[in-house]
């Protein structure tokens, strides 16, 4: 009992020392495509640049999960577009202007910049020798050819300027439309598994595979022009010259600059802070340092995050799960319930866990954490209650029968001849928890998702094993040091091999 | 020294004892014997207040009414060893043994200085004590369990088939010491067998159960020469002997 308990605190002390709240620090975020990841590294050159430090936090998800972030104060600033505001945030509202945006956003402490020029709408595209074939060109041409497979963004399957409103405006008839992948669409309409995709207007691709965009006849679709919105605490808590870094870039990206940053990151694999660097020193004149990219130096970090979120989350169930599991032994009512609701708990996909906890906790290590920690339950309960449970009668009444009180034959008794069962569960559910751990990248939580979400971005699947490989690692390496642990743990006398 | 007063135990519509009256007297080996369902285990199991009996039945243990309450600290008073011990495998024997010592507090030397008696009274040598159970034989297995239950010098002790598990010369062997160490002792002893033999052997009194009710109590030679049943011939009988098999005739 005493051992395991020293093991839990051992752990916990590694990371108490990164619990450190960082207030002077510039949290930037961006959306999960590959414009937004360099929109990103721009804000942070600069930020940086003006000489107060800006942590980037990447590919956190849509629109909305962005603005929420950015209402809770999870980020200091992200880069939104006009289009995305009127239809989708606020939409209904009838903002027309940037003054109506801008009015509306400071109801909520929001400021914003002023555009940075290029225009990234969406763009309705197909295959060029696809749609010569059935003579498309616009996007009503589309009516007339009811199979088509269409093959749409997620964001852009839910958005309130996405398809559903694109299908209306149009009046299409396609029943064939899945969502998927923004980054997957491409090669999905490459190998004829789709017909028509919704492509950004400044996506690199478009130009790659040679795409054509059909014409937005109706102008269903408005205009979106990025702008970097921000909360207006942030002037109060930094320096002045913060805003004024990020003003310096109002008007200076055109869309064919964007355009060829975009197929540099996701066609070339150039870095997006390499890229954000050499735009600013060509177009601003403005020379950052680039922290040299180190293999190591970046494992070492992912594997800190990651190795965050899984012992906080796995410490905080081992000490629920444990007295759980004993209620649940103790009174057999009771256990039924525990048991049922935890059993619950864990068909709820992990994916889904994750986002229902954003609303609560918004993003970062605390919704992360939250969830493995839910996702590790069941194992640790179940295996405490049936260590418990299989203890064999004569034992029982043995220790009864010594006139020992209840807490007593629980802490001398029952749960040492538990433990290899407890410990069982434990491995068990670190090592879902490490595998579950890389989905934390989608909500801002780093680890070793980190690179595998980059990776389905950039369609890199060097990028990918790079989190995927350490993620199978650290797995095996916790297994090996469980199995460890069972020998010292678990008492020599159920060890010892009988005469 | 103990009293049994219109005990009986239901078991959903079964009864596994039918309103026994019994008194045990103190300083004496009694043998509780029976088939197996003929309620003797239950019986054990009520005076240590491990099985509440039906309402209306009272065990007086030194004057004193068994309750839920005082059950625990009464069964500080009273040893009690089951069929294979009841070991615990995460503890040595020493372990074992010096357990309720070591939980009420003793010091280390006192619990030492009584487990080296034990182990001279019931002939354990001194070097198994570090031993786990699996790493003991029955035998040893046996004597360890009964360390166990006289290591807090209880008033009573209850054994349950104590030797049940055990083959027939390790058996023979340890019912030999164990009429020893009672009678070195000189302890209220209540012991559950099958064994006629066993119960002739060992006890001073013999009470014969047969579907939870007491069919005859008193020594070996009164139930073999004046039984209050034809049953009780007939459990002395079924018993037999290893000559049976030579001249043909029970011996």
């Amino acid at each position: 009992m005493k051992k395991s308990w020293l093991i839990l605190v051992c752990f916990m002390m590694t990371h108490t020392t990164l619990l450190a709240a960082e207030d002077l620090t510039v949290k930037i975020g961006s959306k999960i495509h590959t414009e937004g990841v360099i929109l990103g590294e721009l804000m942070t050159h600069l930020v940086n640049h003006a000489g107060v430090k800006a942590i980037h936090l990447r590919e956190l998800g849509g629109s909305q999960v962005l603005w929420k972030s950015l209402l809770r104060g999870d980020i200091d600033i992200y880069a939104e577009y006009t289009g995305t505001m009127t239809r989708e945030l606020f939409a209904g509202r009838g903002l027309k202007t940037l003054d109506d945006i801008r009015g509306r956003l400071l109801q909520d402490n929001i400021l914003m910049t002023k555009p940075l020029d290029f225009n990234s709408t969406y763009a309705i595209s197909m295959k060029k020798s696809v749609a010569a074939k059935y003579g498309i060109s616009k996007i009503s041409d589309l009516r007339h050819y009811p199979f088509l497979k269409f093959g749409f963004g997620e964001s852009f399957m839910a958005r309130n300027d996405g398809w559903q409103s694109l299908r209306q405006t149009y009046q299409l008839p396609q029943t064939d439309v899945r969502g998927l992948q923004h980054d997957l669409s491409y090669q999905g309409l490459n190998n004829g598994a789709i017909d028509v995709i919704n492509a950004y207007s400044t996506d690199g691709d478009i130009a790659y595979y040679d795409l054509l965009v059909l014409e937005d006849d109706l102008q269903h679709f408005p205009q979106y022009y990025p702008l970097f919105i921000y909360r207006a605490d942030l002037q109060e808590r930094m320096p002045k010259e913060v805003i004024k870094a990020l003003q310096q870039l109002e008007g200076k990206i055109s869309e064919a600059e964007m355009t060829q940053m975009n197929g540099r990151a996701k066609l070339d694999k150039v870095p997006e802070n390499q890229i954000a660097a050499d735009f600013l020193a060509e177009k601003l004149a403005l020379n950052v340092d680039i922290p040299e990219e180190n293999f190591w130096h970046r494992l070492y970090q992912l594997t800190i995050e990651h190795l965050f979120l899984v012992s906080i989350s796995l410490f905080a169930a081992i000490v629920l799960s444990i007295p759980l599991g004993i209620l649940a032994f103790k009174y057999s009512r009771l256990g039924q319930i525990i048991l049922g609701i935890v059993g619950t708990i864990q068909t709820i996909p992990s994916l889904a866990i994750l986002v229902f906890m954003i609303p609560l906790l918004g993003i970062g290590n605390s919704p992360a954490i939250a969830a493995l920690f839910l996702y590790s339950l069941l194992p640790i309960v179940r295996n405490t209650y049936v260590g418990l449970y299989d203890i064999s009668p004569q034992l029982r009444e043995s220790a009864e029968a010594l006139g020992l009180p209840p807490m007593a034959r629980l802490r001398l008794v029952e749960l040492p001849l538990a433990y290899r069962s407890i410990l069982a569960g434990i491995k068990t559910s670190a090592i879902i928890n490490i595998g579950t751990a890389t989905l934390g990248a989608l909500i801002g939580a780093g680890g070793y998702g980190q690179p595998i979400l980059t990776g389905i971005r950039l369609d890199d699947i060097s990028l990918i094993l790079q989190g995927a490989i350490p993620a199978a690692v650290l797995a095996l390496l916790a297994q090996g040091l469980f199995e460890l642990a069972e020998i010292w743990i678990v008492p020599k006398g159920l060890q010892v091999k009988s005469r | 020294m103990l009293q049994l007063k219109n005990i009986s135990k239901t078991y959903g519509s079964t009864m596994a004892l039918k309103s026994i009256d019994l008194f045990i007297p103190e300083g004496k080996t009694t043998m509780m014997l029976g088939q197996s369902g003929s309620g003797k285990s239950t019986l054990i199991r009520i005076i240590n207040g491990l099985i509440q009996p039906d309402y209306g039945g009272t065990v007086l243990f030194e004057g004193l009414p068994i309750t839920r309450k005082n059950a625990l600290t009464l069964r500080h008073k009273m040893g009690y060893v089951i069929q294979e011990g009841g070991l615990f495998p995460h503890f040595t024997a020493y372990q074992n043994i010096a357990l309720m010592a070591h939980y009420l507090g003793w010091p280390t030397a006192r619990i030492d200085k009584r487990v080296a008696e034990l182990a001279q009274l019931t002939q354990l040598p001194m070097d198994m004590l570090s031993r786990f159970p699996t790493q003991l034989s029955g035998g040893q297995r046996q004597r360890v369990s009964l360390m166990r239950a006289l290591v807090l010098e209880p008033d009573l002790l209850l054994l349950d088939e104590p030797l049940g598990a055990l083959d027939p010369m390790i058996r023979s062997e340890l019912q030999t010491d164990l009429k020893e160490i009672f009678q070195t002792l000189g302890k209220t002893v209540v012991i559950v067998t099958h064994d006629i033999g066993e119960a002739g052997f060992l006890g001073d009194l013999i009470i014969l159960l047969r579907d939870g009710q007491i069919v005859q109590q008193g020594s070996l030679p009164e139930l073999v020469h004046t039984p209050a049943d034809p049953f009780v011939t007939q459990f002395i009988n079924a018993q037999r002997s290893p000559l049976e098999a030579l001249t043909g005739n029970p011996s």
